[in-house]
C-alpha cells in the first residue's frame, strides 16, 4: 500500500470515475485549467478534455442546479464548490431540488451528484472563509453527507459517491490537503454509511469527525500516557445517516463519550450524537457525555483569537479529565 | 398549419381551459388541498410551443402553474387530476402536488416551486443533451417574474458560454404574485434583457396560438441546429389570481376586460368559423364531450383512486438498496 497525500488521493478518485464512465463530469470553479484550489483535478482537463472538466463562472447556485438538471438524464457529475462558505448561494437547488426532487416525483426522478466543498477553518482566512457547515447538510433529508478524515477515506468515499444513485456532500478540510496516508493500490470503494473504530479503548468513546480525529488521537495519546486512561477513537466519516448501532455498540462498550467537533456547538454533530444516545443507549451511561465544540461566534482573523475561538486536543483532554475527576 | 391540427388545438385549449376550472371548483369542494395555480387565459402558450416541439424525444420543465405543460407532454389528464387529489395514483404517487407535477417517461421533467430555479435545471438537461450528442432539446417555460432571480442571468450566460441546447420561453402574464410588472421589473420586455448574453430572443403575441407556433418553429429551429439557446417571450394574462390564495385585488377590472377579448381559445374559434371551418354546434358538441370527459372520466378516476399507504411513507426519500453505500459489491 503507497503512502499519497490527500489531495493525490482525490485526485486519483476523480481521475479513475472519469476514465471508468464517459457520463461522469467534473465542474467548479478553477477545476480545469488551473486544475482545482487544492490541486484536486490537476491535469485532468488535459486528458478529459474542458467538456468533462469544466471551468464554470463563479455562479454557484446556478452551476450546482446545472449539474443537478444533467444528472436527471445520465450525468454523473463531480461539482467542486471552491470553498464551503459559497455552498450558501447554492444551497436552493441543494436543498430545494437535489435533497427533494426523488421523493417528490414519486421515485421518477434521481440526482445522483457528488458535491464535493474544502472546508472548515484553515488559518487566518476570516469569518466569510472559516465556515465549518456539516450540521447545515446533516440537516436535510434525502442527502447524504460523508467527510473523510484521511486521505484512503478522501480516495475511497468519493468513488462511491459517484456511483451512488443519492446526491452525497463530501465535506474536505482545508488544512489535510497534504497530509500524507496509505491508499489500497488497487480500486476501492468506502461505504458511504458506518464508522470506524481508529483506536480501541475500554474506559471512555471519544467520536470525531475530519479534522476532529485527529485531536481525538492525539488526546487519546496523552490521556494514555499521562493519566492512564485509554479512550476508544470511533471517526463518523457518516454524518448523514449517522451510525446509530457503531454509537451504540462503542458507549456500551466505554459507558462515558465525549464528542468532539470543530463547529459551533449548537445544532451540530455533538447535539445529534448525544440525542442518538439518550435515544439508544441512555442506561448504558456512567457520565453526563461532554461536547467540545468551537466557541459559537463567527471566526475572528487575528490567529490568538482564532485560536481561542476553536477547540484542540487539549481542550479534549480536559474534558476527560473532568469526567474522571483526574 | 393544417386545419385539422388547429381544430385539435383548439380542442386541447378548450380541455386545458376546463380542466383548470374543475380544479378550481374541486379546490372550493376542498378535494385538492394546498397551493393551486392555474392556467386559464395562457393555454396558447404551452400550446403552441409545445406542437412545435418533438413530442418524442424533447424535454419539457416548468415551474409550479404545470399541469397543462404535463398534460400536453403526454401525462394522463386521469393522473394529472389524481395527483391533485393526492391520490396513489397521481403521476407523482400523491406525494407532489399541484406544483411537483413529473411525467418522466414522457420527459415532463417536473415542476418546480421555487421561482427561477428551473433555469439551471433545463440548462443541465440541455448539457446531457450535448455530452450524448442528442437532436433533441430542453424546453423551459418560466414567468416573467423569475426573470429577477439570479439563477435567470447566472443560466443565460451558462447557456450562451457552452453553446447548449435550450429554449427557454418566458410567460409574460405581467404579475409577479400580486406586483405588476412596471413596479418590479427595471426593464419591461423580457426579450431585451437576454440581449446582456448575446442570445437571440423575440416577442410574441401570446395568446394567438397560431403565432406563438411559428415563433416556436423558428426558435426551436434554431436550437436544435446546434446554434445554442434561444430565449421567447410571450405576451399573456392570467384569469385567476396568482394562486387560490389570491385575492386578485390588484388588477383593474378594465385591463381584464380587455384581455378577456384577446382569449386565446376563442380567438381561435372565431378565427376557423369565420373561415368556414368550424360551426357553432360543432364548437359547442365539443366543450359538452370535454365537460363529460372531465366528470366522468378525469374527476371520477380521481375520485375512485386509492391515497397512498401511510406505511410507504418513507420511500422514495434515498435510493432504495443502493449497492455503493456499502462501498459496491466486492
Amino acid at each position: 500500500m503507497a503512502e499519497i497525500m490527500f489531495w493525490e488521493a482525490v485526485r486519483r478518485a476523480h481521475d479513475e470515475e472519469l476514465a471508468n464512465d464517459p457520463m461522469v463530469l467534473v465542474m467548479g470553479e478553477d477545476v480545469g485549467v488551473v486544475g482545482g484550489t487544492y490541486k484536486a483535478t490537476l491535469g485532468l482537463y488535459d486528458k478529459y478534455g474542458e467538456d468533462r472538466v469544466i471551468d464554470t463562472p463563479i455562479s454557484e447556485n446556478g452551476f450546482t442546479g446545472l449539474g443537478i438538471g444533467a444528472s436527471f438524464v445520465g450525468v454523473r457529475p463531480i461539482i467542486e464548490i471552491m470553498s464551503v462558505n459559497f455552498a450558501w448561494l447554492a444551497m436552493d437547488q441543494i436543498f430545494n431540488t437535489a435533497a427533494k426532487v426523488r421523493y417528490m416525483s414519486g421515485g421518477q426522478l434521481e440526482a445522483p451528484v457528488v458535491i464535493r466543498s474544502p472546508g472548515g477553518t484553515a488559518h487566518q482566512l476570516g469569518s466569510q472563509h472559516s465556515a465549518r457547515m456539516e450540521k447545515v447538510f446533516m440537516g436535510i433529508a434525502g442527502l447524504r453527507v460523508a467527510t473523510p478524515s484521511n486521505p484512503r477515506q478522501a480516495y475511497g468515499l468519493l468513488k462511491s459517491a459517484v456511483r451512488c444513485n443519492d446526491p452525497v456532500i463530501i465535506y474536505e478540510h482545508e488544512l489535510m490537503y497534504n497530509m500524507k496516508g496509505e491508499v489500497p493500490e488497487q480500486e476501492y470503494f468506502h461505504p458511504l454509511e458506518g464508522s470506524e473504530i481508529v483506536r480501541p479503548g475500554r474506559d471512555v468513546t471519544l467520536f470525531g469527525y475530519n479534522i476532529s480525529v485527529h485531536w481525538c488521537l492525539q488526546a487519546a495519546d496523552l490521556l494514555s500516557s499521562h493519566h492512564g486512561i485509554e479512550a476508544e477513537v470511533i471517526d463518523l466519516y457518516a454524518l448523514s445517516p449517522l451510525d446509530r448501532a457503531g454509537i451504540r455498540d462503542s458507549v456500551t462498550r466505554t459507558h462515558r463519550v465525549v464528542i468532539v467537533e470543530e463547529a459551533e456547538p449548537m445544532v451540530g454533530v455533538g447535539a445529534e450524537v448525544m440525542a442518538i444516545i439518550n435515544e439508544e443507549c441512555f442506561f448504558e451511561l456512567d457520565a453526563a457525555p461532554v461536547r467540545v465544540s468551537a466557541l459559537n461566534m463567527p471566526i475572528p482573523y487575528n490567529h490568538s483569537l482564532e485560536k481561542a475561538v476553536l477547540p484542540d486536543a487539549n481542550d479534549v483532554v480536559e474534558a476527560v479529565r473532568g469526567m474522571f475527576g483526574v | 398549419m393544417k386545419v385539422a391540427d388547429k381544430k385539435r388545438l383548439l380542442r386541447e385549449m378548450l380541455f386545458a381551459r376546463r380542466f383548470e376550472e374543475r380544479c378550481y371548483e374541486s379546490y372550493v369542494e376542498r378535494n385538492i388541498g394546498g397551493f393551486l395555480h392555474l392556467y386559464s387565459g395562457e393555454e396558447a402558450c404551452a400550446h403552441g410551443v409545445l406542437e412545435a416541439a418533438d413530442f418524442d424525444n424533447d424535454y419539457v420543465i416548468t415551474s409550479y402553474r404545470d399541469h397543462i405543460h404535463a398534460i400536453k407532454w403526454g401525462a394522463d389528464p386521469r393522473k394529472v387530476m389524481a395527483e391533485l387529489y393526492a391520490k396513489e395514483t397521481g403521476v407523482s404517487k400523491g406525494r407532489g402536488g399541484s406544483m411537483h407535477l413529473f411525467d418522466v417517461n414522457n420527459r415532463f421533467m417536473g415542476g418546480y416551486a421555487l421561482v427561477g430555479g428551473p433555469f439551471p435545471l433545463a440548462a443541465g438537461i440541455a448539457k446531457a443533451i450535448q455530452m450524448k450528442r442528442g437532436k433533441e432539446i430542453s424546453i423551459c417555460f418560466l414567468g416573467d417574474a423569475a426573470n429577477n432571480q439570479g439563477t435567470f442571468h447566472e443560466s443565460l450566460n451558462m447557456a450562451k458560454l457552452w453553446n447548449l441546447p435550450v429554449l427557454y420561453v418566458c410567460e409574460n402574464n405581467l404579475y409577479g404574485i400580486g406586483t405588476r410588472i412596471d413596479r418590479s421589473t427595471a426593464v419591461v420586455d423580457q426579450y431585451k434583457r437576454v440581449s446582456a448574453y448575446n442570445i437571440p430572443s423575440a416577442q410574441e403575441d401570446g395568446q394567438d396560438v397560431e403565432k406563438v407556433y411559428k415563433a416556436a418553429t423558428k426558435a426551436i429551429k434554431h436550437v436544435r441546429s446546434g446554434k445554442g439557446p434561444y430565449f421567447l417571450e410571450l405576451m399573456t394574462y392570467r384569469y385567476r389570481g396568482h394562486s387560490m390564495s389570491d385575492s386578485n385585488a390588484y388588477r383593474a377590472r378594465a385591463e381584464e376586460r380587455m384581455w378577456s377579448k384577446r382569449d386565446p381559445i376563442i380567438m381561435l374559434r372565431d378565427r376557423l368559423i369565420e373561415n368556414g371551418q368550424l360551426t357553432k354546434k360543432e364548437y359547442t358538441e365539443m366543450d359538452t364531450e370535454i365537460l363529460d370527459q372531465i366528470e366522468n372520466e378525469v374527476i371520477a378516476y380521481a375520485n375512485e383512486s386509492p391515497e397512498p399507504h401511510v406505511s410507504e411513507v418513507g420511500r422514495y426519500v434515498l435510493a432504495e438498496n443502493d449497492p455503493w453505500v456499502r462501498g459496491g459489491v466486492q
